[in-house]
């Protein structure tokens, strides 16, 4: 039996695959416990592997390597105790809502008359009393994820397993929801033990969970556990809430490194080849603009989501990218100008351009990709060439994610031309 | 309308003919020799049924054909089922069964009614032989379609619902019911519909055939027209005729139109589209008390009842997802006397095809080029007409709403039910079956083209069309700049179909018996009925399989890259 009422246990998890050649980490070295009476998140920003994590802990799929334990027992296949509420609700839409909550029970060999009940039961506790014989085309998108909820508990798992369920509502639908879920949870009206959480939303994971698991990509791995003790219901206004806030945030965004280490190795050299954070550059000046408008110095990067209106995802990016190319520095949770920045903030559209174009010279990923299609033949470079090579860093998605954003940025800096698949230099060069 | 795609896109250009083609041919060769074999000892002579022209006979005979229609379908659904099923989740199968299918779908079914009508004849009593032969025939041209779709709408149900099926603990049935058929619902009722157009093609083909002594002819519809042309006796023509449009409008209207209508439902987008399909039968029934209480009384708990059983007697899969306890050595065993079977087989066929004196060999190459010529005059003159009303209609609104019905029935009478009417009239024509062939196969085919067109022209951009006319291009600039380049893939489309349809009708086009006497045009398919009748085997087995090789080639060739371009350049998406 269990120790200390400890249901789940990863050991050692890693995630790999394959991709042509060569061998990608998705998942490294995840070890993870969670125990009954627990409300965990997995918060990460996307590519991180969270998702694989539930599934692997799910057991929709085996771990390349490592562990899983449940209740001490390794796991095969899926686990009967746990079930899942999706991203994109998996309803299926020729169901009517009470058939989609049926047909969970149905699979578990309950009678017809008792899953009737059941079903009846469990969408009249999320509030779906009257829409029964709606099919779910016909329902907004929360109430698709009240029917996702109503479904998952009609299993009465143990383990409750969320991947982004608030992620494709709509703010107001979304905020309702969580209310209503924590309700539930701290009501202990539903036989749940334990709810695992995956999000990209670092307010949501604050306001729902009792520990959060801060995870990064490249590879994806734990990189953090916050604990959070303040009570609920939690007020999102509090001192003490942002105070949590500012610290996920802050172990998220990083630091900023010594320049070296911050830009990484050509592809094929030896060292880790820096991925290009995929941004626009017109987000990034905004985002520098808006940080030269205030009072200069160092603002919060939690506060920025707010003010600038983007997810937390989207932000992490843009600080990357100005974190590559010298405009800002970042440490403990606040972001700051470098002079550099400032300067961009403030240049005309062709001023901005020529700096861009400096700091992108001394990016060894461009300094190769140039170096290339000067290489090339009459100074012309098929696009899949570069992306070939790519693909020995990154794989075949990413090298293409990347091959795209580096020809916007340097068709930006005016350094590269592209055409109908061919790279070339601007006359300029 | 929906337009069929042929080939599958998305796939790497591969070589035109690899190793695994070959393979798959030679297996074909062989399995024509086995036939061939067994063909000899088939007899000589083949007493046909009496064909009752009174039109009381019709409700009898519309009855049999449409078994016979039923049972094929069956048959194909059957199929279907199971080798999507194994080529979807096998890895190892896949690699095998989906060129297998490709080779399959492009290979001319008809001429391979000759071969098994002639086999089965020699083992089976004569009339279970002809109407087995006609159900083989049917299903092959009913099942491939079919099959490419199940399979594509296996390997792509969204990834979220079958996550949630495995982690809700599905078995195998109820996976299948709750999401695997609907998800595949939608688009094995349209490839349905079309398999059944396609079956009565070969339907009548099966049962009017004819060859020398042997008279393969079974009761039927097709049957009753071919005696009723053959005698000249015009009334019974006209009900024969009209009992076979009303048995196929009866089933698009109580059938076809009511599933469709039901399927709707099965619609993966979660907003509401367009206007879903009506049917007023299916209206009916939905409002009906007795209908409502039998699915409440017998098959509501019925279905209970019976996932309550596969439910219990099958738990979901407890261990790993893809336990795999395969016994590789059974499987190379299995290759090992297969492969063993196919170079000895394929050694007697070469030995069969090699006593074929070279004057044959010089007239099938003659014939196959003249059928050739015949398939594209067909195709030209089919092009020459449809594409300048397919646009008209497709373009024309109004034009549309009372031509398209009307094509639409015309289209629906399988030409091979009209061969021997048409015959009436061309047989006098100078050039005598020579010429009137390129007539009958345009038959067979033509609509196809139609159809595409129509729908080609109807899907240009009306924002498109606008810029034509503000930049005032002149109508040759606008047929070459918009209408043409947009009904490319379209076109292209269709002619695959149709030229398939041609070749396939050649069979019945170039040697027919008529009146008594018997009408031969130069060649592949008079060429292989001709050896059917003769009783010379390795001719037909040489006839065949000339013909067989020469339609894969040309569909890996030619129509496999027109295709590929116009997916390529020239869909608008």
């Amino acid at each position: 039996m269990s120790q200390n009422g400890v249901l789940l246990e990863l050991r050692h998890v890693h995630q790999l695959y394959r991709s042509g050649e060569r061998t990608f980490t998705a998942v490294e070295d995840v070890n993870l416990t969670l125990a009954a009476g627990e409300f965990a998140c997995l918060l990460g920003p996307s590519g991180c592997g969270k998702s694989t994590l539930l599934r692997i802990i799910t057991g929709l799929q085996p771990p390349s390597q490592g562990q899983v334990l449940y209740r001490g027992v390794p796991l095969r296949g899926v686990n009967p105790q746990a079930t899942i509420v999706f991203q994109t609700f998996a309803l299926f839409p020729w169901l009517t809502v009470q058939e989609n909550v049926e047909v969970a029970l149905k699979a578990r060999g309950v009678p017809p008359a008792l899953r009737t009940a059941r079903a009846l039961k469990l969408l009249d506790m999320v509030g779906l009393d009257g829409f029964e014989t709606a099919y779910p085309r016909e329902l907004s998108g929360g109430m698709r994820q009240k029917v996702g909820f109503a479904r998952a508990m009609a299993v009465e798992p143990e383990l409750l397993c969320l991947d982004e369920p608030f992620s494709a509502l709509d703010v107001l639908s979304a905020e309702a929801l969580r209310g209503e879920l924590l309700e539930l949870w701290t009501g202990g009206d539903i036989p749940t033990q334990a709810i695992l959480m995956v999000t990209h939303n670092i307010e949501e994971a604050v306001f729902m969970a009792d520990r959060i698991v801060v995870m990064d990509r490249n590879p994806g791995r734990v990189v953090a556990e916050v604990t959070v003790t303040l009570p609920h219901p939690r007020q999102r206004k509090s001192p003490e809430f942002l105070a949590v806030v500012d610290q996920v945030y802050a172990t998220l965004a990083g630091q900023t490194q010594p320049e070296h280490l911050e830009m990484g190795s050509a592809p094929g050299e030896p060292g880790r080849t820096r991925a290009l954070p995929h941004i626009s550059i017109n987000d990034l000046a905004g985002l520098l603009e808006h940080l030269a408008e205030g009072s200069g110095g160092r603002h919060d990067i939690y506060r920025l989501v707010d003010d600038l209106g983007i997810d937390s995802d989207h932000l992490f990016r843009l600080t990357e990218a100005a974190e590559l190319l010298g405009f800002a520095t970042v440490a403990e949770g606040d972001i700051m100008l470098t002079p550099l920045g400032e300067t961009f903030a403030e240049a005309s559209i062709l001023a901005r351009k020529e700096i861009f174009a400096t700091r992108l010279r001394r990016l060894p990923l461009f300094r190769w990709l140039l170096a290339l299609v000067r290489a090339a033949e009459g100074q012309r470079l098929r696009a899949e060439v570069v992306q070939t090579a790519l693909e020995l860093e990154f794989p075949a998605e990413e090298a293409e994610r990347q091959l795209e954003t580096a020809i916007d940025w340097g068709r930006y800096a005016e350094l590269l031309a592209y055409d109908e698949g061919i790279l070339y230099l601007e006359p300029a060069e | 309308m929906t337009v069929r795609r042929i080939f599958q896109v998305g796939q790497p250009m591969r070589r035109p003919l690899t190793w695994g083609d070959a393979l798959i041919l030679t297996g074909l060769a062989v399995l024509l020799y086995a036939g061939v074999r067994l063909a000899i000892r088939a007899p000589a002579v083949v007493a046909g049924p009496e064909i009752s022209l009174s039109p009381r006979t019709l409700p009898w005979y519309a009855l049999l054909s449409v078994g016979r229609m039923a049972a094929a379908y069956a048959l194909s659904m059957l199929f279907t089922l199971v080798y999507g099923y194994l080529a979807a989740y096998h890895r190892r199968a896949e690699l095998v069964l989906m060129p297998l299918l490709d080779v399959l779908q492009s290979v001319p079914i008809l001429s391979f009614l000759p071969v098994v009508l002639l086999s089965l004849s020699a083992v089976l009593p004569l009339g279970v032989a002809a109407e087995l032969a006609s159900v083989v025939l049917i299903f092959t041209s009913q099942a491939w379609n079919l099959t490419f779709a199940w399979y594509q709408s296996l390997t792509t149900v969204p990834k979220e619902l079958r996550e949630a099926s495995a982690i809700f603990r599905f078995n195998g049935w109820l996976r299948f019911k709750t999401l695997e058929l609907p998800f595949a619902a939608l688009s094995l009722l349209w490839n349905s519909m079309m398999s059944w157009a396609g079956g009565w093609f070969f339907l009548m083909a099966a049962e009017i055939f004819v060859v020398g002594q042997r008279d393969f002819r079974l009761p039927g519809l097709g049957a009753y027209l071919q005696e009723a042309a053959n005698q000249g006796n015009l009334p019974a023509i006209l009900w024969g005729l009209g009992t076979l449009v009303l048995v196929i409008v009866a089933l698009d209207q109580l059938v076809w139109r009511p599933l469709l209508a039901w399927a709707n439902r099965f619609k993966l987008e979660t907003v509401e589209g367009e206007e879903p399909p009506t049917s007023w039968f299916y209206d009916v029934l939905r409002r009906s008390r007795l209908a409502e209480s039998f699915s409440r009384r017998i098959t509501g708990p019925l279905g209970q009842r019976v996932d309550a059983w596969l439910l219990q007697r099958f738990p979901p899969p407890g261990g790993e997802v893809a336990a795999s306890s395969r016994r590789p050595w059974l499987i190379y065993l299995v290759a090992a006397v297969g492969g063993a079977g196919l170079v000895y087989g394929a050694l007697r066929a070469a030995q069969m095809l090699w006593s074929v004196p070279p004057s044959q060999w010089g007239e099938i190459g003659l014939g196959v080029a003249v059928t050739l010529l015949r398939v594209l005059a067909a195709l030209v003159i089919a092009l020459a007409w449809t594409v300048p009303l397919g646009v008209a209609i497709g373009t024309n609104r109004r034009l549309a709403t009372w031509l398209q019905p009307a094509v639409q029935v015309i289209a629906s009478v399988p030409a091979t039910a009209l061969f021997p009417v048409f015959l009436l009239l061309l047989v006098g024509l100078p050039g005598g079956l020579n010429l009137a062939a390129v007539l009958l196969m345009l038959m067979g085919t033509q609509w196809y083209l139609l159809f595409n067109v129509i729908a080609g022209a109807s899907a240009i951009p009306q924002d498109l069309k606008y810029t034509t006319a503000l930049l005032q291009l002149s109508r040759r600039q606008r047929w070459r700049t918009l209408i043409l380049p947009a009904l490319f893939p379209y076109i292209v489309t269709g002619a695959i179909t149709a030229s398939g349809g041609a070749w396939n009708a050649s069979i019945v086009a170039e040697h027919v018996e008529f009146g008594g006497q018997t009408l031969h045009a130069v060649g592949i398919g008079a060429l292989i009925a001709q050896a059917t009748a003769d009783g010379d085997y390795a001719l037909l087995l040489a006839a065949t399989l000339s013909m067989v090789l020469t339609v894969v080639a040309i569909n890996r060739l030619v129509w496999r890259r027109l295709y590929r371009l116009a997916e390529e350049r020239y869909r608008m998406e």
